[in-house]
């Protein structure tokens, strides 16, 4: 008897405790507090060789920040393939860390969404002042004429990266500066029996990054100055065609890298199969897939003629990644302060020397180990020759239209498919259709 | 809750007038009767919780303009009425041309591979059917792919499609020379027949445990009488084996379709985001509609036309299927 009314009690309760958790949740939605002051949540974008080497990197730099503050910081490493539908979700559910890292090329749509705190000119005093960053990295914070939505924190930039060895062995004696060169020297590494040139065909972050440079260097952009898509432009498309034209005409880079979308090419050039690699901020990825530095020379992208430049001499784009803080942070103060500590001088250096990256901090870009030859390239680049993506609302979708049009013309070019002026338009066109309806 | 637990009470009490027994005895019998609903209630919170809320919302998501700019507070997000519907469907327009597309490609593949899971399936039970050295062995091998967790299937399954060092190509053009030059299993048009050979190796297996078990239930003499009137393999499994396993094989379909219509992990795990045109399977492309555009109202809209389609699809399937079975009965 008394065993069954434990039971019925038992049920009743559970099924309680069940309606009222599932009232719970979503209850947070509020600008901010500073509810719980001793603790924050940090989500990390996964910058190292692996997720374990990003902890060993961070780690005793958050214990140094809880030793000044007082403040404990629970770090999550978040792999890319998850961390912008993770963020989408925290937005939605209000439920997410303090502070998050962020694709600087998100940082317009996510802007949108209104979930990150909006760094306004009093937020920007307490980490020590705009003036702090530089231009270029403060350029992909958000849409223009916004309060920028996130503050920079690695800067990278995009280099040629060649084996000496191949490139000694099939008798050149230096990078390729312009495509054309680039074009001829791969086909003299070919013909000693080596690949030229490796790229990610079915990556198509990594496909966007390329013709939207190479699209600067056709004079075009692919929206207007007022944030409507415009795909279609004779410049985009002599860009995109130009790109799959490395595979389908100039045959430099192998079929093969039609289907690459897990860094592939990066795996092909640090074992020695591929003569060149295209890719930002390789240094640290090659050294841990165990290619020594004195193997590979690092110079910048290739342009259409002369040297680097602004303008149609852009060879980069302004790659990086911000530090954002989360709207619904129960911990504002500390939000803030966490992310002066990580923008300050002395974690800048400590933090892009592990990465080999680039301080977006002025004052911390005088470290001498920033100006040694493979990285003074990108600080170069940076500085001089490298450009924002677009920072519209719809950039995440413009990266996986385009991209995703990309990968489809390499597909083509693979399976020996004609890439002409028209098929490729015809790809970009129904891109175009796929984005927002404005 | 409470209010619950008191009408079942009352209830109880009213539908046995008769009882003359004493108070507390009563009352004891009157508890044991609302014991079981009493502890159905968390199955039931449950349930309602963990399948029908998420659904509800889902379905209010169909009829709002969910894009980014409400994703925070998205109970804000303005009401669309049929807006979100009438694109997914308007095929003169790229959105609803794509979600036709890939959903004539998802009939074809789900008619085939669940055509040829069956066709395995029933055809490895039929054999492994008399009894012979080691097929308990065989029958726990053929279970393999299926109590494997699919992303590790999957992505081996991936690295064997690999066009420059996959096995597939190895065997294939290295060994066999059967192509010409390596072929791309993983984007353009034989992406599709990749999809299905790893659809059919996770299904198959499964067709394979069912039709084993129904055909336990076929009386051996049905067998044995067939052969003395001298029917042959053909005629017994045409005449016998067939029509006995109706009633599993009407399920078995049933279920097949659904997972295959549905399946999100395979296609996911081979293709990534972007799949190619050929094997764009209509999970994905609903999930591409929704957290790629991020408009989220349009990737509900598409999900509840889907599941219609499923409801209506399961419907006529069994109304035909039962009939059927009647007609064949009487």
């Amino acid at each position: 008897m008394r065993s069954t009314r434990a039971a019925a009690v038992g049920a009743a309760t559970l099924s309680l405790a069940l309606a009222v958790s599932a009232c719970g949740g979503g209850t947070s939605t509020g600008g901010g507090s500073d509810a719980s002051p001793k603790t924050l949540t940090y989500w990390a974008s996964n910058q190292g060789a692996s997720i374990a080497v990003d902890k060993q990197v961070l780690q005793p730099e958050l214990e140094k920040f809880q030793r000044q503050t007082g403040i404990k910081v629970k770090l999550e490493v978040v792999p890319w393939s998850d961390l912008l539908n993770r963020i989408l979700t925290a937005a939605t559910s209000g439920q997410g860390p303090d502070v998050l890292n962020i694709g600087n090329t998100w940082s317009a749509s996510l802007q949108a969404t209104g979930a990150l705190l909006p760094w306004d000119a009093k937020n920007f005093a307490r980490i020590g002042g705009k003036d702090r960053f530089a231009a270029s990295a403060l350029a992909s914070t958000g849409a223009p004429g916004k309060d920028p939505a996130a503050v920079p924190l690695y800067s990278m930039a995009y280099a040629l990266y060649y084996n000496k060895k191949i490139f000694a062995d099939a008798g050149l004696t230096r990078p390729p500066a312009t495509w054309a060169e680039l074009v001829a020297d791969g086909r003299k590494i070919r013909q000693r029996g080596k690949q030229a040139l490796g790229a990610e065909g079915s990556n198509p972050s990594e496909n966007i990054h390329h013709v939207f440079v190479l699209a600067k260097q056709h004079g075009a952009d692919f929206f207007t100055p007022d944030g409507r898509p415009d795909f279609t432009n004779d410049g985009a498309v002599a860009a995109v065609k130009q790109y799959v034209d490395l595979m389908a005409k100039d045959k430099v880079v192998p079929p093969g890298n039609a289907e690459y979308a897990q860094n592939q090419s990066v795996s092909d050039f640090a074992k020695g199969r591929t003569a060149m690699l295209l890719w930002q901020s390789a240094a640290a990825n090659l050294k841990s897939q165990g290619m020594k530095e004195s193997d590979y020379g690092v110079a910048p992208v290739p342009v259409q003629s002369g040297s680097p430049g602004t303008g149609t001499q852009v060879n980069s784009m302004a790659a990086g990644i911000n530090i954002a803080v989360f709207k619904n942070t129960h911990n504002l103060d500390g939000a803030t302060r966490f992310v002066k500590f990580m923008t300050g001088d002395a974690e800048q250096k400590i933090l892009n020397k592990a990465y080999s990256s680039i301080p977006p901090v002025t004052s911390a870009q005088s470290d001498p180990a920033f100006a040694a030859p493979a990285t003074a390239v990108l600080r170069d680049t940076l500085a001089r020759s490298a450009a924002a993506l677009p920072q519209v609302v719809d950039e995440s979708q413009f990266e996986t239209a385009v991209g995703t049009a990309v990968k489809e013309l390499f597909a083509d070019a693979a399976a020996g498919r004609a890439v002409t002026t028209a098929s490729v338009k015809a790809r970009l066109q129904k891109a175009q259709q796929q984005m927002p309806a404005k | 809750m409470t209010t619950t637990v008191e009408t079942g009470k009352s209830a109880v009490s009213h539908s046995s007038p008769g009882a003359a027994a004493p108070g507390p005895r009563r009352t004891g019998r009157l508890r044991r009767g609302s014991l079981p609903y009493l502890l159905l209630l968390p199955a039931l919170a449950l349930e309602l919780l963990v399948h029908l809320v998420p659904m509800v919302i889902g379905i209010t998501m169909s009829f709002k303009e969910l894009t980014q700019f409400y994703l925070r507070d998205w109970g804000a997000a303005p009401w669309s009425g049929i807006g979100n519907y009438r694109v997914s469907v308007d095929f003169d327009a790229p959105v609803g041309r794509a979600l036709l597309h890939s959903f004539l490609v998802t009939c074809g593949f789900t008619v085939l591979s669940v055509g040829l899971c069956w066709l395995i399936g029933t055809a490895a039970a039929i054999c492994m059917q008399d009894a012979f050295r080691g097929r308990g062995l065989l029958r726990a091998l053929f279970l393999v792919p299926y109590a494997l967790p699919v992303y590790a299937a999957v992505i081996t399954w991936v690295f064997m499609f690999q066009h420059d060092n996959g096995l597939v190509n190895h065997v294939l053009h290295d060994q066999l020379h059967l192509t010409g030059k390596p072929s791309f299993w993983l984007i353009g048009d034989n992406s599709f027949v990749a999809l299905l050979v790893v659809s059919v190796w996770k299904g198959w297996p499964f067709a394979f445990l069912i039709v084993m078990a129904g055909l336990q239930t076929i009386p051996r003499e049905l067998y044995e009488a067939a052969a003395l009137d001298g029917a042959g393999v053909w005629q017994q499994i045409r005449r016998i084996t067939l029509p006995s396993l109706r009633s599993v094989n009407q399920v078995l379909v049933l279920v097949l379709f659904l997972w295959t219509f549905n399946d999100f992990n395979t296609p996911y795990v081979m293709f990534g985001k972007a799949a190619p045109e050929a094997a764009d399977l209509i999970s994905v492309h609903i999930y591409q509609a929704s957290f790629v555009t991020w408009n989220f109202g349009t990737g509900s809209a598409m999900s509840v036309l889907l599941l219609l389609f499923l409801l209506v699809v399961t419907g006529v399937y069994l109304a035909l299927t039962s009939r059927g079975r009647r007609a064949a009965d009487a």
